[in-house]
């Protein structure tokens, strides 16, 4: 089962002389081993030297190497020569990046297993045991240690001399809220600057115009833009109203049906929204009460709005009231009404706040 | 004067001296070197996780050299012909020009991006392999703290990653982080509004971002992986139980070459493998997506799989806001509770599950020998209860495609991963604990009847009874049992494991021949004809 050779050494000799000109490297390398509380007790040579069984690994190995530089070379080649250019429709530089992989994974490959096959099929098999020195506490260890640090503490004399404890904390409390304040102080910033957590670029400036609904394009929308039934991504006529500086704003202005329209109309009523409609026009923020993402799939037959990030659903006819899901609060309402010349604008800002909850939401 | 002659094959020699007299570095490299680790297939899980980093830092260097964390607006005009003309940030637009303005650039984007996948998988399996082994047991309960956190501070790495290239997608996934945040109770809004540079989005997101993934993130992980593997090395490997196998040695192989060897050519697997992928999968193809715009998002959009089960758990939270009516009146909207509590007491339980382990067991050892799975069925079925929660939140965290693909609707797959987030754990525990004490039983049983033969001999009344072969010499039984205790490591239960067939004929078209029957270097025994024989193993499966 192990190794036994007539040199070997019985546990608790003395260290061999490694000097001693009969010893062979191997007597050197176990006794080193051991030295290190290590017993080589079994070292097998998985292919004898000289035999078919090793030149046949050994061509092997040296097949893999050879792939590696086959699939490096080639990965060269491609990388300088192949077409990598962007080209609409089926150009060559849609294998440009699958050639790259696969070139470089074999190449990389091909050192992998030939490295493995190398280690694990020609080097010889070995059982060695080292030993933990676990539960060999050193107690003697531990008290001087001990010892010592406690000396270190009795030098410092802060037990003798209390002052230089308290002052040192006094002085040094204040240093480490240093290092923090500016990092705090530079970051922190208000978050109900402007009151912006409650507005939106649909809020007009004091006595100003109201605020037109435009499209993506911005483009203002016109009631017959919008087909029964139908619904339109509107955004503030603004400036940037169009662009994620105003990613609260994002509005959905949808055109119900007769029927949907005034159970809609009774539901704004029951709340004290009864002037937010216009016509069959109603419009609701796109920003989900719940984690913010776009409620974008609108569903006509049943009037219910989902959101495809956590599948929130809110009832339109029911003033957007979240019926599935995880949202609890309703989708705010936009007051809208036309213009003298035909166009939507927005009677005021939202009433209710828009986007995910948070704590002080009144 | 006659120069002395250059002698070359003396050189290394002496610079080796040369070296020693310096630094005295003989003997601990000695010690290095014959290092002795033990092995099995399941002590490489959390190889693949520090190699993938590594492919990590190296094609995350690549891609810095080329990528503009700004939010600056800008107009698209690189060669991808259907952004042409659009208005983007700079960081989408700087990722766009990696993908198609950079030679190579994509496959190190794609090669970046599964190295990132591959790695927190691989941190879950090796943490997975350790519990239920046993492996985090004092006095390693430090570096299983470490592994948590590694999970963790990955998670924030790839989170951030994926944020970067500012495309429709993450972006939608920021705006979910920043919900997250402000849902927060008290501190939310502040928290929100500081880490953004005000409202959501803002302009400096991206920029804060990639310094904490190029730098303060990074930094943290090497710090973690260093004190990770210092104390594996310390402490040395755990090993399984076997012949020879104490609490209190290690058996295996030494450090250096065989051993170092294999962890080489492994790492170069790993990185082929991920060069592979990185080239013939794709992965975020982030110009399908388009810019981030707040008020565009399709159906489908999912996150990377590591973040799968937080948006799960979201999905599947009932809405239950809590009002505070104080003054103006207080919430605490539903989505606190999956995405801030919970990960909140997945670290808490998670980090100090080996000393809940040791004060429930009252077990104040120190153990270095893993324990098979089956023989701590308690352990095994609270992992398994575990992988249960975890599974129904991932797959709810999908519950729309799944929906959409098995025809599904899409409210009933809602409500069936909120029942089965109750319903799967406690059933995967009670299934997984009889199932470690049948295989108990089992192993109990071979020990001491012996292994299956097939042969059926019929007894002389008629009786048909199956010969087994028992697995030591009878021990003056008429029936052939033994006593053999369980070591807990594995019993052979198939003959063929008993040496029962003859020797594999080696050769792929032909057999090459046997090995010579003679020593060949001092110190080897003569090679016995049986090397399938029982001895001290490595550890190694002999199937």
């Amino acid at each position: 089962m192990s190794t036994h050779t007539e040199h070997q050494a019985p546990q608790g000799q003395e260290p061999l002389d490694v000097n001693d000109p009969k010893l062979t490297r191997f007597d050197i390398v176990r006794e080193g081993a051991r030295r290190d509380d290590i017993e080589i007790v079994h070292y097998e040579p998985q292919v004898l030297p000289g035999t078919k069984a090793e030149r046949r690994l050994a061509r092997v190995v040296a097949g893999f190497f050879l792939i590696t530089g086959l699939a490096a070379t080639a990965f060269l080649a491609i990388y300088i020569w192949w077409p990598w250019k962007y080209e609409p429709g089926r150009g060559g530089d849609k294998f440009y990046t699958p050639l790259l992989g696969l070139t470089l994974g074999v190449a990389l490959l091909g050192i992998g297993f030939g490295i493995l096959t190398w280690g694990k099929k020609l080097l010889p098999k070995e059982v060695s045991i080292q030993d933990r020195h676990e539960g060999a506490v050193d107690e003697e260890g531990r008290t001087i240690t001990g010892q010592t640090m406690l000396y270190m503490a009795d030098e410092l004399g802060v037990k003798r001399r209390p002052l230089l404890g308290i002052s040192l904390l006094a002085g040094l409390a204040p240093v480490a809220a240093v290092a923090a304040a500016p990092l705090v102080g530079g970051l922190i910033s208000h978050p109900h600057k402007n009151n912006q957590m409650f507005t939106t670029g649909f809020h007009a400036a004091e006595g100003g115009e109201r605020i037109r609904l435009v499209r993506e394009d911005g483009r203002p929308v016109r009631p017959a833009d919008i087909s029964s039934g139908g619904q339109l991504t509107v955004f503030p006529g603004i400036e940037h109203g169009v662009s994620n500086r105003h990613a609260d704003s994002p509005t959905l202005l949808i055109h119900l049906r007769d029927s949907d329209a005034q159970a809609s109309r009774r539901a704004n009523e029951r709340i004290g929204h009864g002037d937010y409609m216009w016509g069959n026009y109603a419009a609701f923020s796109k920003v989900c009460t719940h984690a913010g993402c776009p409620a974008s799939l609108f569903e006509q037959q049943t009037n219910r709005l989902l959101c495809p990030c956590h599948q929130s659903q809110f009832l339109i006819t029911d003033n957007a009231r979240p019926v599935f899901g995880p949202a609890s609060r309703r989708l705010p309402q936009l007051p809208i009404e036309v213009d003298s010349e035909g166009f939507f604008v927005a009677k005021s800002d939202y009433t209710e706040t828009v986007g995910p909850d948070f704590w002080e939401r009144p | 004067m006659k120069r002395r002659k250059f002698d070359l094959a003396a050189t290394p020699g002496k610079a080796a001296v040369g070296v020693d007299d310096r630094f005295a570095v003989a003997t601990p490299l000695r010690k290095l070197l014959n290092k002795v680790f033990p092995d099995h297939w399941s002590f490489l899980l959390g190889e693949i996780a520090l190699f993938s980093f590594v492919v990590l830092l190296l094609t995350g260097v690549f891609l810095t050299f080329f990528f503009e964390p700004a939010m600056t607006e800008v107009v698209y005009d690189g060669s991808y012909a259907p952004l042409q003309g659009t208005p983007m940030s700079a960081a989408y637009a700087s990722s766009l020009d990696i993908s198609f303005d950079v030679r190579g650039g994509l496959v190190m984007r794609q090669m970046h991006h599964w190295a990132a996948l591959l790695f927190m998988a691989a941190i879950v399996v090796h943490m997975l392999r350790v519990f239920f082994t046993g492996a985090f047991r004092k006095p390693r309960e430090t570096n299983w703290i470490i592994g948590s956190l590694l999970f963790w501070v990955g998670f924030l790495a790839g989170f951030t990653g994926y944020s970067l290239p500012d495309d429709g997608l993450s972006g939608t996934g920021l705006r979910i982080a920043s919900a997250i945040m402000l849902s927060i109770p008290v501190i939310g809004s502040w928290v929100t509004s500081s880490i953004f540079g005000g409202e959501f989005p803002g302009t400096i997101i991206i920029s804060r971002f990639f310094i904490a993934h190029v730098l303060l993130i990074p930094g943290l992980l090497v710090a973690l992986i260093s004190v990770h593997l210092g104390l594996v090395f310390k402490q040395k490997h755990t090993q399984w139980p076997g012949p020879g196998r104490t609490n209190n040695n290690v058996v295996g192989e030494r450090m250096f070459p065989r051993y170092a060897l294999k962890q080489g050519g492994f790492f170069m697997v790993v990185f082929g493998v991920i060069a592979l992928m990185g080239g013939l999968f794709q992965i975020n193809p982030i110009w399908l997506f388009g810019p981030y715009e707040a008020w565009v998002v399709s159906a489908a959009s999912q996150p990377d799989w590591y973040v799968m089960f937080l948006d799960g758990s979201t999905r599947l939270m009932p809405a239950w806001e809590i009002n505070i009516p104080i003054g103006d009146g207080y919430v605490i909207p539903p989505l606190f509770w999956p995405t801030v509590v919970l990960p909140g007491i997945l670290v808490g339980l998670s980090t100090m599950y080996p000393f809940l382990e040791a004060r429930h067991l009252k077990d104040r050892k120190s153990h270095n020998l893993l324990q098979r799975p089956r023989d701590v069925p308690a352990r095994t079925a609270v992992g398994a209860m575990a992988v249960a929660f975890y599974v129904v939140l991932t797959l709810s965290g999908g519950n729309d495609v799944i929906a959409d693909k098995f025809q599904i609707s899409l409210n009933a797959m809602t409500w069936a991963g909120r029942i089965g987030l109750l319903v799967a754990p406690p059933l995967a525990y009670y299934i997984t604990y009889r199932l470690c004490l049948g295989l108990q039983q089992h192993d109990r049983e071979v020990l001491a009847h012996g292994v299956e033969t097939g042969i059926i001999r019929r007894l002389p009344d008629g009786r048909f009874v199956e010969v087994h072969q028992p697995l030591s010499a009878s021990n003056g039984h008429a029936d052939g049992h033994g006593e053999l205790g369980y070591v807990g490591w594995v019993v052979p239960k198939k003959m063929n494991r008993l040496g029962a067939l003859g020797p594999a004929i080696r050769g792929f078209f032909y057999p090459i021949e046997k090995p010579v029957e003679a020593p060949v270097s001092p110190g080897h025994p003569p090679v016995e004809a049986r090397p399938e024989r029982e001895a001290i193993g490595s550890g190694e499966s002999r199937r």
